[in-house]
């Protein structure tokens, strides 16, 4: 060991050898990540436009132009984002809602749970990635499907009682609050393959919690609804921070194919709108990061942790 | 009519005394432990208890009925898709537009699979998907392993703002940066060195260089949520066995490889296990940078329209029916996730396991 060697403190080495851990990644991060980030937020204030005469591209700063053509002028993306937006705040809660209860039900003992634990993790290895929406990737194949969800509705039983519903509650507030619940039913396919590690997550979440927690509760006299709000869900609240996240990040990840970015595609590749198409993508980060942090915010200030 | 009444109600109270008398008789012998409380049948415990027993029961039977059709609807739910894929995949074409053949297949025929395995270049591809899946996991897990330890053990300056960083990789859809990572790898340049010496930028789209290199510093698929795993795993492990490595004299990188790893195995098998499971099937990155290679992802999300090209091109059939084609489509599903279903039917334990220990604390 040479003499300048010696001179480091343990805390100093300490921190090199981390950072030399985490080297990669920081690399990473300069290399692939903050450098087209950074760049694609600078094309997002800039008309690009493609000079054939030296094969490249030129940037022009025009400032909040792509901006204020997305919001004021384009005629769709303002209905897209919103759309976007709320069915993403929807899938999240229904997700979570979901997998706390399923999660709730599987801890429980009983037989076949490890058939019915494996089946409910089985989407997360068989529907991801090009798997989901391999049917309607195909144009002809998804309006066939659309015709037969519309038969559907009026022909099977939960239509029929559907329909007895929204003529029974009109207007108002009610009749918003019944769509947005039959829209969540109706998903309520796309929101059990969603829930696979969701649920995984909550059930580890669940065997945490010490017996000694529920026998004391008991003691006190509380009814198992009690325990549940009162025990159980504040023991795991800290996982739904985690989940939140998770599930946001995999809906994005997941819906490569929504209107929203086949039209950010769109102006991408065929109308070759460079500027444009990068200032509607930061806008939706925007607003998915303002979400992911505002729910972090939330639920951190009331999350329990024991320890 | 009186008389009926009066014989009924007769009947009724000598009955009632009966069972009052049994009561009586059967508390008498419990009490001189003659009998056993087991001994007696569902139904005198029941009356003893005052029809407190049965409630208890009906209300067991009806949680075990209710979960049992719960399960049974949502694994149904879950389970549809694939079974109703593996149907359709045996089905000749006619079966497909004859409405009485319902999930049994009257022509039973293995032909879409020789068709879809035609299309896809089947062994190519699945040899192309094994190969990269594994490789880039295998990278992808080694320096996501690194960067998970260095954030779970050590202190230094700016660690918040890298793990923030790991955030923000986790949470940035990709189709943000992709355009931008198109352009970056099209004229690719470290720092401007490459054009200093050879006077133009490198196109590195089209191989897999980029993808690989991107892998190896923590950007591939992903990633984020690996770094984030390993580190929840290694925080949790108590820093004793560090220490007294350290104390014999043990390097930090010597005692991460000899004391830490071997304990680390079910964290590591099970990102190893999603790394895979999820570069298999991924087509957005692999499209955009492993566009040449012979993947099963690509190549499934293609198969409609190759199936109608060689529908024309083999029997002069235009425009194929939809039934068919959604067939064929679902055949190639099918062939695509069988080794998955497989790899998760033996390393199912491995996925859901090591979960657990991920998710304490953020």
């Amino acid at each position: 060991m040479n003499k300048k060697h010696r001179h480091l403190s343990m805390r100093t080495r300490k921190a090199i050898a981390g950072y030399l851990f985490i080297a990669p990644f920081i690399i990473g991060f300069i290399a692939f990540l903050a450098k087209p980030l950074i760049d694609s937020l600078w094309t997002s204030f800039c008309k690009v436009t493609f000079d054939n005469a030296t094969n490249s591209f030129s940037k022009n700063f025009i400032g909040l132009a792509n901006y204020k053509q997305a919001f004021n002028l384009d005629p769709k993306f303002r209905q897209l984002l919103t759309e976007e937006i709320s069915t993403m705040v929807i899938r999240a809660i229904s997700v979570l809602v979901f997998s706390f209860f399923i999660s709730l039900l599987l801890n429980a003992k009983f037989k076949g749970r490890a058939l019915v634990r494996a089946i409910f993790f089985l989407p997360v290895i068989v529907s991801s990635g090009v798997i989901v929406g391999i049917e309607t990737n195909n144009q002809l194949l998804s309006q066939v499907a659309d015709q037969m969800k519309e038969a559907n509705t009026f022909s099977s039983i939960s239509g029929t009682i559907e329909k007895i519903l929204t003529t029974a509650i009109s207007g108002g507030i009610g009749s918003s609050v019944l769509s947005t619940l039959f829209e969540v039913i109706d998903g309520i396919y796309d929101v059990a393959i969603a829930s696979g590690i969701q649920i995984i997550i909550f059930i580890s979440g669940l065997q945490t919690i010490s017996a000694s927690v529920y026998e004391a509760a008991d003691i006190e006299g509380c009814t198992t609804w009690e325990k549940l709000w009162k025990v159980t869900f504040p023991m795991i609240s800290s996982l739904l921070l985690v989940n939140v996240v998770y599930t946001i990040v995999d809906y994005c990840m997941m819906r490569s194919d929504s209107e929203l970015m086949t039209k950010i595609k769109t102006e991408y590749v065929v109308n070759m709108n460079y500027g444009f198409s990068s200032a509607m993508s930061w806008i939706f980060f925007v607003c998915v990061g303002a979400i992911v942090a505002l729910v972090t915010f939330i639920i951190s200030k009331w999350v329990y942790y024991y320890e | 009519m009186s008389n009926v009444f009066a014989a009924a109600a007769e009947k009724w109270n000598k009955s009632r005394q009966a069972s009052k008398d049994h009561k009586a008789q059967v508390e008498n012998a419990l009490k001189n432990k003659e009998i056993r409380l087991v001994d007696l049948s569902f139904i005198e415990r029941n009356r003893m208890s005052q029809g407190y027993l049965l409630a208890l029961k009906i209300k067991k039977v009806a949680i075990i009925v209710a979960r049992f059709v719960l399960f049974f609807g949502l694994s149904f739910l879950i389970l549809q898709p694939i079974l109703s894929k593996i149907s359709m995949s045996f089905m000749a074409e006619k079966d497909l537009y004859d409405s009485t053949v319902i999930n049994i297949p009257a022509h039973f025929t293995l032909d879409n699979y020789r068709v879809v395995s035609e299309l896809m270049a089947y062994g190519k591809c699945l040899g192309g998907s094994l190969f990269y899946s594994a490789f880039l996991a295998v990278l992808q897990v080694a320096v996501c392993t690194l960067v998970g330890y260095g954030f779970a053990r050590f202190e230094f300056p700016f660690k918040k703002f890298w793990f923030f960083c790991v955030i923000l990789t986790i949470i940035i859809p990709p189709q943000t940066i992709s355009s931008a990572l198109y352009l970056h790898f099209n004229y690719f340049d470290i720092l401007g060195l490459i054009k200093l010496i050879t006077g133009h930028t490198v196109n590195l789209r089209g191989s897999a260089l980029p993808y690989i290199l991107m892998s190896g510093f923590c950007m591939g698929l992903k990633n984020g949520v690996y770094i984030f795993m390993t580190r929840q795993y290694f925080r949790n492990v108590p820093r004793a066995m560090e220490e007294a490595a350290y104390v014999d004299g043990s390097g930090t990188l010597r005692t991460f490889v000899q004391v830490l790893l071997p304990d680390a195995k079910p964290i590591i098998t099970s990102c190893f296990l999603f790394a895979f499971v999820w570069q298999w099937t991924d087509a957005y990155y692999s499209k955009l940078f492993l566009g040449n290679a012979d993947l099963l992802s690509t190549s499934l999300s293609g198969l409609g329209d190759r199936f109608n090209q060689y529908m024309q091109r083999e029997h002069g059939v235009i425009g194929v029916g939809t039934g068919y084609t959604s067939a064929i489509i679902s055949t190639g599903t099918l062939m695509v996730i069988v080794p998955l279903i497989i790899l998760y039917l033996f390393e199912q334990r491995g996925f859901t396991e090591s979960l657990a220990g991920t998710s304490v604390k953020m």
